[in-house]
């Protein structure tokens, strides 16, 4: 057995170093702007920048919205299959497990051939449309660890019996959504929430190719130009990851889920 | 020398003693049972004889060879799992041939041996079936039938039939002890059940927090138990409260009744309150007189020497089918007494004043006041 | 009569009642299947059906073909399936002998729920900060590259290591494919009953006989559908590419995104076809990991 544990322990810290490693590294290099001495010049520098700030701000205000949206079309979907259509629940699982196997590439390569200028929709036609058909782009990615917090969460509580209590008492739907369903099933959805704040604040792909002005591509640009600032932005993203894992777990009963690169 | 050998075995975990000094010689081919309420120790020390815990001290022997350093795959002992522990990526066949395999047995040898298992526990056809596939009495017995395929030298058992249906604990139980008697297997026994522990063993170790209380046959255990845990968890027990009148004489009272104990008092002192105890088939009950005794007297009625008597109320009679609990109040006391039911007498009403004898030597005066 | 009609009344109101149950929850769940057909089902047929479709919209296999036949697509799906293969059995090695050490492997209860949860977050931190990070510790100037030089006179970029290489980008790859594996994996292997261990022990198994027999086989479902779920999350990854190897790596996701952005096929059917390649890839193996998933939830009953 001990041969065992040296194994163990040797494969736990090597995990460490190669995980640990990378994160210093990034942040020893972030201090390096200025020649000579370490400093926190370039992330003055990052947060000096207009640019940061506004793709930053553009993409924090695109993940709300996409939370907001996904929380409209997840919660009522996942209230009443389980409350009256429970024979569509393999259905609607299969939709959601889609964006997973579809890869975000191609999903926003579908969205720019069906909604150009030229389609019955042209959604890509003004920036605002854009903005919009971002938005739905992040709904689509977010789908799969949405639905799955929020039906867990749904699961736990009895939703027949609170709705029949309700009813009993005379509520109308709205209410009994809004006033008795939502606030049991807030923690699922606050972790769903910050799961999807962190896979969209740091987006790439849909963005770029949607050419709006969002956080991801702004990277991408600092990555191509800048030597330290990138470092920064590295360290910045990760704190921010860190920060949403934590408040998962803070908020009660977070699934640890994967997301796509 | 005895077949399997525990000697002066002690289990610590830091400074928690689990087991406290523990000897037991089993002869070949005895069925020994280990009893006691959860955390007395009887599966640790189990596991000790098994090898998957080390004894902090003492030896364990097994036919002259002293097995207690070494592991559990070098010991050849079978078990048997509360759990079953069926590998469930094996057919049952697979499963009862493992140990086989692992010695490198030839693959006709094995084959025999399987078919011969299968017969033994009357599952002769599930061979192909995984262990998904089987109700909860059928997954006990391939592991039963896995465990003895190594032909092991002695059988252990950790609460096998804990997690079945009543129904199927009792058939169960029987199939594995007229099992352990055909094949002559040396087995330890691991249960919380008495009825279990006194059913089927030759003899009982009776635990309770690590230490061992008492060790003997069923029927020594049962109507001669040395303390008074033995006597509370072996079979119901009237327990009633007295006090000292005559150490000498064995002469205590109950509620203004003077009643005698044949058995030894001589330590406690005159005025001393005690604890009394009464098996409920030891007492008899009269409706009218003690001389009409005879016409109701139950089978087991004692002749020898004067019996105790002792007047009361009947408070309540249960019908249990064949048997007839009848619960008796004194003042402060009351007890259970059972008798057969008898078609052609009417029971006793409640409220019915009646007398209760037993005999001097059913009488066991424990320590202590306190219930 | 009076009661008559008052029954009848109530018939039909109660069955309308039952109706507008129905109705409603009928009416809730519309949004989501209009979201999805919308954004997630029809933008994916239309790339399918345009794969199998000329410039003129008439039904042929030749864009099918071409993904066989044209060099640079060919070398790029290979490559794209070289290093998918090689982060996901890497990842899923050291993965499980990451999640081992921490659930079996006898070391102290804190190392577990830590090793969890930095798994947690470093499955998401991917994309570009993650080629930042690699960049500035493996790359030319990057930290752990001056410090080998400085310190162990070691320069790893002379034996012919590049992080801007295959292999460097499969290193980057696995910091998100090991958590991944590790999460995925612990669940599994808190399923291995501690029984099975001490019944294979007490049939004369050693260690390594139970591992062979016992331990693997339940576990090699869920170890093979895992890789499966690496291999497939590694195919689609396009960010960390992008800003580490960025065109001199030609995999189809990139090959992809310039298609889009740029129309370097000059056939937009071919582009199609590229997607649906990708789909196909993907599904497959996404698939074969629910499967594998559920034949082993239903030996660990």
């Amino acid at each position: 057995m001990n041969q065992q544990k040296i194994g163990s322990w040797i494969a736990i810290i090597v995990g460490m170093l190669y995980f640990i490693v990378p994160l210093i590294g990034t942040f020893e290099f972030s201090l390096r702007m200025r020649r000579g001495e370490y400093s926190f010049d370039a992330y003055r520098v990052v947060f000096g920048d207009p640019n940061f700030q506004a793709t930053f701000g553009y993409s924090t205000l695109m993940a709300v919205l996409t939370i907001l949206v996904g929380v409209l079309i997840v919660v009522p979907t996942s209230y009443w299959i389980q409350l009256r259509l429970p024979k569509l629940r393999p259905l609607v699982e299969f939709i959601t497990l889609m964006p997973l196997v579809i890869p975000a590439i191609v999903i926003v390569f579908g969205y720019l051939r069906l909604y150009n200028s030229s389609s019955i929709l042209p959604l890509t036609a003004t920036a605002r449309s854009t903005d919009l058909l971002l938005v739905f782009s992040y709904v689509t990615l977010a789908l799969p660890y949405l639905y799955r917090a929020v039906d867990t969460g749904m699961r736990a509580i009895d939703v027949r019996v609170l709705t029949e209590a309700a009813e009993n008492l005379g509520a109308s739907w709205p209410t009994i959504l809004f006033k008795v369903i939502l606030p049991n099933v807030r923690v699922a959805i606050l972790s769903g929430a910050f799961l999807t704040f962190a896979t969209v604040i740091g987006e790439f792909t849909m963005a770029s190719l949607l050419n709006r002005p969002a956080f991801g591509p702004y990277l991408q640009l600092m990555g191509a130009n800048r030597a330290y600032e990138p470092s920064a932005l590295a360290v910045i993203a990760f704190l921010v990851t860190w920060a949403c894992m934590g408040l998962i777990n803070v908020v009660g009963r977070g699934k640890q889920i994967k997301a796509a690169p | 020398m005895a077949f399997l050998d525990i000697t002066d075995v002690r289990k610590n975990y830091g400074p928690q003693t689990v087991v406290h000094k523990f000897d037991l010689d089993v002869e070949r081919g005895e069925f020994i049972s280990f009893l006691g309420p959860s955390g007395c120790g009887k599966t640790t020390t189990l596991r000790m004889v098994a090898g998957f815990e080390v004894p902090t001290a003492g030896a364990i022997r097994i036919d002259g060879k002293d097995i207690t350093r070494l592991r559990p795959n070098q010991r050849n002992v079978g078990m048997v799992f509360q759990s079953y522990a069926l590998f469930p990526n094996m057919t049952v066949a697979d499963n009862v041939a493992f140990g086989l395999k692992i010695a490198r047995k030839p693959a006709t040898e094995i084959a025999g041996r399987v078919a011969e298992m299968l017969k033994i526990i009357k599952l002769p056809h599930l061979g192909e079936r995984f262990p998904y596939q089987l109700s909860g009495g059928q997954q006990q017995r391939v592991a039963l039938a896995r465990a003895l395929a190594i032909s092991p030298k002695v059988l252990l058992l950790d609460e096998p039939l804990s997690a079945l249906d009543a129904k199927i604990r009792v058939s169960l139980r029987e199939e594995i002890r007229s099992l352990q008697r055909s094949l002559g297997i040396t087995t330890i026994y691991v249960t919380h059940d008495q009825e279990e522990a006194l059913s089927m063993s030759d003899r009982i170790v009776v635990m309770n927090e690590g230490r061992v209380e008492q060790i003997g046959t069923p029927f020594e255990i049962y109507n001669n138990p040395r303390t008074r845990f033995v006597a509370s968890f072996v079979g119901t027990l009237n327990l009633l409260k007295g006090k000292v009148v005559d150490p000498v004489a064995g002469k205590i009272v109950i509620d203004g009744q003077e009643v005698f104990s044949s058995k030894r008092i001589g330590h406690l002192q005159a005025g001393e309150a005690c604890a009394a105890a009464l098996r409920p088939e030891a007492a008899t009950l009269h409706q009218t007189e003690l001389q009409e005794a005879a016409k109701i007297a139950s089978s087991f009625a004692r002749e020898s020497g004067p019996r105790n008597r002792m007047v009361g109320t009947i408070e309540e009679v249960s019908f249990l089918g064949s048997v007839v609990r009848i619960r008796v109040r004194f003042q402060e006391n009351a007890i259970s007494l059972d008798t057969f039911n008898n078609p052609n007498a009417t029971p006793p009403a409640r409220g019915a004043q009646v007398t209760v004898t037993f005999g001097r030597e059913d009488l066991l005066v424990l320590e202590g006041a306190e219930g | 009569m009076a009661q008559q009609g008052h029954v009848a009344s109530q018939a039909p109101r109660a069955q309308s009642v039952q109706l507008g149950q129905k109705a409603w929850a009928w009416i809730g769940v519309t949004p989501f299947f209009i979201f999805a057909l919308m954004f997630l089902i029809i933008p994916t047929l239309y790339l399918v059906v345009g794969a199998f479709q000329d410039v003129e919209g008439h039904f042929t296999l030749a864009n099918i073909a071409q993904l066989f036949t044209q060099a640079s697509i060919r070398s790029a799906y290979w490559i794209s399936i070289k290093v998918s293969v090689a982060s996901a059995l890497v990842g899923a090695l050291l993965g499980f002998a990451l999640a081992y050490a921490a659930v079996i492997g006898g070391l102290p209860q804190w190392i577990r729920p830590t090793l969890m949860t930095f798994s947690g977050v470093a499955s998401n931190f991917a994309g570009l900060p993650l080629a930042f990070a690699f960049l500035a510790t493996l790359g030319r100037t990057g930290i752990l590259t001056t410090v080998l030089i400085t310190y162990f006179d070691f320069n790893i970029y002379s034996t012919g290591f590049n992080l801007l290489s295959f292999w460097g980008l499969t290193l980057t790859y696995l910091y998100f494919q090991i958590p991944l594996m590790v999460l995925i994996i612990t669940p599994a292997l808190d399923g291995l009953k501690r029984e099975w261990r001490e019944a294979s022990a007490i049939l004369g198994a050693s260690y390594w006989e139970y591992w062979r027999y016992v331990a693997l086989p339940i576990l090699w479902p869920a170890i093979l559908g895992t890789t499966l779920l690496l291999f497939a999350n590694s195919f689609g990854a396009i960010a960390t590419a992008y800003a580490l190897t960025g065109s001199s790596l030609n995999i189809v996701t990139i090959l992809l995104y310039a298609q889009i952005r740029g129309d370097v096929l000059h056939d937009q059917n071919l582009g199609y076809a590229l997607a649906l390649g990708m789909i196909l890839i993907t599904g497959i193996s996404n698939g074969a990991y629910i499967w594998l998933r559920a034949r082993s939830d239903r030996w660990q009953r």
